[in-house]
C-alpha cells in the first residue's frame, strides 16, 4: 500500500513527530511505499539542522534524516509554514536576505499542492497532530 | 477520478494558528479540482461566528476568507449541530455564507449545512481522505 504522512506538530513539545517516524518506520518495513511525508504547522520544525537535544534522547530530526536517505523519502516541508517559523534552505535564504539557511538534509522546501497531490496519489493519508 | 477530501476544523480560530494554515490548504487544493467538503466541530465552529473582531488581538481577521469558498468551488461547509448547543450557538450566530449555482441561473445557495453528530460521522466515513487541523 502507498501511504502519505502528514505531521502537524513539532519534536518534543509532542509525541506527535515521534509516532510519525516510528509508524513511518514501521510500514517500510511492511513493504509499504511512503508517497510522501508531509511537515506542516510546527511539525516543519523536524526540518531544521541546527537542533542540539540533549545527547541522552533521542534526535529526531537526524532520524527523519536518516530515514529519509536510507529509503529515498520525498521529506517535504510546507514553504509558508516554514516561513513563518524560519526554516530555510539556502535558495529562501538569499531570497530573503537571510545570513543562513538552516533545513536538515534530505528535506525540501515546497509548497501546500504537494500534500494535496500525496492526497490524491497514496492510498491511504495518515495525519499526525494534536 | 476526484477523490472527496474533507478537511475537519476543530480548533477556535485565533488561539492557536490551526485555523489560519488550515484555510491555507483549503484555498490551494481548491485549485486540484476534487471533491471538497469542510467539516467544523468543537470549537472549530467559533472559525464561522459573524462579526468577528481582531483589532485588540493584534492578529490578521481572516474570517472573510470563509465567505469567499464559493469562488473556489467549496460549497459544503458542515457544521455540527451537538457542537454549536454546546457552545450556546445558534446558525444565526454565524456568517452566512453562500454560493452560486450554475445550474440554476447562479441562484445564491447557503453552503452552510447543520448536521448532527451521527449524520457527521457518515459523511466522515463516506470520505477518501481526511485532513485534521
Amino acid at each position: 500500500m502507498q501511504l502519505a504522512i502528514v505531521v502537524n506538530e513539532g519534536p518534543y513539545t509532542h509525541q506527535a513527530s515521534d509516532t510519525a517516524y516510528q509508524f513511518t518506520k514501521a510500514a517500510l518495513e511492511k513493504g509499504h511505499g511512503i508517497t510522501r511525508v508531509f511537515f506542516y504547522h510546527d511539525g516543519v520544525n523536524n526540518g531544521t539542522r541546527l537542533t542540539v537535544p540533549p545527547t541522552d534522547d533521542r534526535n529526531l530530526q537526524k532520524l527523519w534524516s536518516e530515514l529519509g536517505e536510507q529509503h529515498k523519502l520525498d521529506l517535504v516541508v510546507c514553504v509558508a509554514a516554514a516561513q513563518r517559523r524560519g526554516i530555510l534552505d539556502a535558495d529562501e535564504a538569499r531570497r530573503h536576505g537571510k545570513d543562513v539557511s538552516n533545513i536538515a538534509p534530505g528535506f525540501r522546501i515546497s509548497g501546500l499542492g504537494q500534500l494535496i497531490e500525496a492526497g490524491i496519489q497514496a492510498d491511504r493519508l495518515v495525519v499526525f497532530g494534536d | 477520478m476526484a477523490k472527496k477530501f474533507l478537511y475537519i476544523n476543530r480548533k477556535a480560530p485565533y488561539g492557536t494558528i490551526y485555523a489560519l494554515e488550515s484555510l491555507e490548504v483549503v484555498l490551494i487544493g481548491a485549485a486540484f479540482e476534487q471533491d471538497v467538503s469542510l467539516a467544523f466541530i468543537d470549537d472549530g465552529v467559533f472559525q464561522l461566528m459573524a462579526g468577528q473582531d481582531t483589532t485588540a488581538a493584534g492578529f490578521k481577521n481572516f474570517s472573510r476568507t470563509y465567505k469567499a469558498l464559493g469562488d473556489y468551488e467549496v460549497r459544503k461547509l458542515y457544521v455540527e449541530r451537538e457542537s454549536l448547543e454546546e457552545r450556546g450557538l445558534k446558525l444565526e450566530d454565524l456568517m452566512p455564507i453562500t454560493y452560486e449555482d450554475e445550474n440554476e441561473d447562479y441562484a445564491e445557495k447557503p453552503s452552510i449545512h447543520v448536521v448532527g453528530r451521527s449524520e457527521l460521522a457518515s459523511i466522515i466515513a463516506g470520505q477518501d481522505v481526511v485532513l485534521s487541523f
